[in-house]
């Protein structure tokens, strides 16, 4: 099979579905400009033209309203926000209108619409120019939110994401673009709410999402040279998030770490931890420990950014960390 | 231009259904059965009326929180209004969103919300979608004098210029914005030219007179259909009754000043009535008489049917 980059397999889903469907169309900030989207969206307007891959005035909510519209009116929107922090200026359309649109008219109107959001941070850009987001769209019924972590799933749950009724927030990682892997030629969707478990292993459930996903992977290699053996959960969607192949995991490996690229404060790793909580707790041999960002906004310096983002490394740690509570963490704990 | 007198009927039975449809919910408010909160339109008839008299049933309408002129006047239900504010099973939207959520797609009312302007840059995306596919169709924003003051808007007007959408903005400037009113939110009294930074041409009309808004409303209909791009039109009308509820205080335990007493001569439904009965047309009261049936068979409809069931979806968490 092939081998595409990230960013090309955005791409690609991009081509192929506005080449076979012709209510596709792409809307946003930086659509003509190689800088917003890296490659992800490189030449679809010269492709398919400006008319279908429209690159708009920088206003978020009535472009992102738009959107709601356009999908409204039987069209197949893909609203881009090439920075997410960008995005809270379309709170409105997006959490008032298109996640509650369906429900409040009695189901009669879907919202097909994809809102795609990239998240672009590091490179001493400041906390406005950083932010993950996601936790908070996570909490809004009418939502889905999917987060890809591989090349595969970039392509496959961006298509998902079209062949659904309802809107689904697509997040994108600019860390992210640069992987590569193995990506078929045909379209092809990963179906929204299915984890993937990327690395089978029986001491810890190490659950990452989207750049963190990659960053579990590494972990389990460090992992694995001290002999310690981490299953590697690949959450891919947020909402709604394979609860059963979590718990099936964790209820084996007795042991969880969630590693998140947001705050941790009712972040989606608090989320997961109280969901393992709920279904696995008599199954757990030591408390659910999390991986997040500290409470606190993006910093920009590159000292301060290396201590800000957690990694491989620290995901490690935390491993070690859990494991070294015993085979049995809660009386330990209490011991202790 | 003098309209048709048939033509001139109908518009007197639309605004005289709002009228009619709209006091009994001011009684159903009163009396306790109605809770969902209203925000009526009294006074206010002539604007509905008069654009959509101007559109196909295909075109579409977007509304906010005071639209139940928008819905009856584009064709929507009585059943399916007096359904929705006693929020029933056979309601339009089938009891999920109450009198501020009015949707009838079959006759092109797509959706009102309470949000401020919400629905300003959907009716542009319709348009856009209208644009995109070569369809000839209209989509027409409704939204009040406050909503000017929100940034979207803004965005909007530019956004639909910019791609010369068909799209109609509906000012509808009665004054107040809840309970403020205009003057102390704004400096100058200069709403229908919002428009000009954005390149959409607008102008103000009296909003009392169906006729006058009809033709303002079918020139800018033509301009969106003809690939012109969007127009904003203010028309300058006034509520009679306050910001929600049916009292006639301007809000909810904010008097009002002698301004009802000034608009209440400009009776947008009586000034049509009586140029009809001065054409002659003697069967007015028949006429208001059936719209009254009309009234009393959807409210005993919607009082018969069924709630709801009290069911609440965890669709998209339910795994």
């Amino acid at each position: 099979m092939r081998t595409l980059t990230y960013a090309q397999a955005i791409r690609e889903a991009h081509a192929q579905m506005l080449a076979r469907d012709a209510r596709v169309f792409v809307i946003g900030q930086g659509l003509w400009s190689p800088w917003y989207a890296g490659s992800s969206l490189e030449g679809l307007d010269s492709e398919f033209g400006c008319a279908r891959v429209v690159d708009t005035p920088v206003s978020e909510n009535a472009v992102t309203g738009m959107a709601v519209g356009a999908a409204l009116a039987g069209l197949r929107p893909i609203v881009f926000h090439p920075r997410m922090d960008f995005m809270l200026l379309a709170m409105d359309p997006i959490v008032n209108q298109a996640a509650n649109w369906s429900h409040l008219f009695g189901g009669d109107s879907g919202v097909p619409l994809v809102i795609r959001a990239a998240i672009n941070r590091g490179g001493e850009q400041g906390a406005q120019h950083s932010q993950a987001l996601h936790a908070m769209f996570m909490h809004v019924p009418g939502l889905k939110v999917v987060m890809p972590s591989t090349p595969a799933d970039a392509k496959g749950l961006l298509m998902a994401a079209m062949a659904d009724p309802g809107p689904v927030l697509y997040i994108d990682d600019r860390w992210l673009y640069a992987e590569s892997g193995e990506v078929a030629a045909e379209p092809f969707t990963v179906a929204i709410g299915e984890a993937a478990v990327r690395r089978s292993g029986s001491d810890v459930t190490l659950i990452g999402i989207s750049w963190m996903a990659s960053e579990c992977m590494r972990a389990a290699g460090i992992l694995e040279g001290e002999g310690i053996d981490a299953e590697v959960i690949d959450l891919r969607s947020l909402k709604p998030w394979d609860k059963e192949t979590v718990a099936a995991s964790v209820s084996r490996t007795g042991r969880a770490v969630v590693a998140d690229g947001g705050w941790r404060t009712a972040g989606a790793s608090a989320e997961i931890a109280a969901e393992i909580y709920e279904r696995v707790f008599d199954h757990l041999l030591a408390p659910v420990a999390r991986v997040a960002l500290p409470d606190a906004p993006a910093p920009a310096s590159r000292a301060e950014e290396q201590a800000y983002y957690p990694g491989a490394e620290q995901i490690a740690a935390t491993a070690r960390a859990v494991l070294a509570l015993g085979t049995d963490g809660r009386t330990k704990r209490a011991a202790a | 231009m003098r309209p048709e007198t048939e033509w001139l009927v109908e518009r007197w039975e639309t605004m005289t259904l709002i009228r009619r449809a709209e006091e009994r919910i001011a009684e159903m408010v009163e009396s306790g059965e109605v809770r969902c909160p209203c925000h009526l339109y009294i006074g206010q008839e002539a604007v509905a009326a008069g654009v959509c008299a101007a559109l196909t049933t295909a075109d579409t309408v977007w509304g906010g929180h005071r639209s139940h002129g928008h819905y009856l006047a584009k064709g929507g239900s009585l059943a399916g209004l007096f359904g929705e504010v006693l929020l029933k099973a056979t309601g339009c939207a089938r009891g999920r969103g109450g009198s501020m959520h009015l949707a009838a797609p079959e006759v092109g009312v797509r959706g009102t919300v309470p949000i401020v302007a919400g629905t300003v840059p959907l009716a542009a995306g319709a348009a856009f979608a209208y644009k995109l596919r070569g369809d000839e169709m209209v989509a027409v924003a409704f939204f009040g004098d406050g909503a000017l003051e929100e940034g979207h808007v803004h965005e909007s007007m530019n956004l639909a210029a910019l791609y010369r959408l068909p799209l109609v903005l509906v000012c509808e400037s009665n004054l107040y914005a809840s309970h403020l009113h205009w003057s102390e939110r704004r400096v100058a009294d200069n709403l229908h030219r919002a428009g000009e930074f954005h390149s959409v041409p607008g102008q103000r009309v009296d909003g009392n007179d169906v006729v006058t808004v009809h033709a303002a409303a079918g020139a800018a209909v033509e301009r969106a259909r003809s690939g012109d791009g969007p127009t904003l039109i203010e028309c300058r009308t006034f509520r009679w009754r306050g910001h929600v509820g049916a009292s006639f205080d301007l809000d909810v335990g904010v008097e009002r000043g002698g301004e009802l007493a000034e608009w209440l001569p400009r009776d947008p439904v009586r000034r049509v009535a009586d140029q009809l009965i001065e054409r002659g047309v003697t069967d007015l009261p028949q006429r208001e008489r059936a719209i009254e049936a009309q009234i009393d068979s959807a409210v005993e409809e919607a009082r018969a049917a069924p709630q709801p069931e009290p069911e609440i979806e965890e669709t998209l968490c339910a795994r």
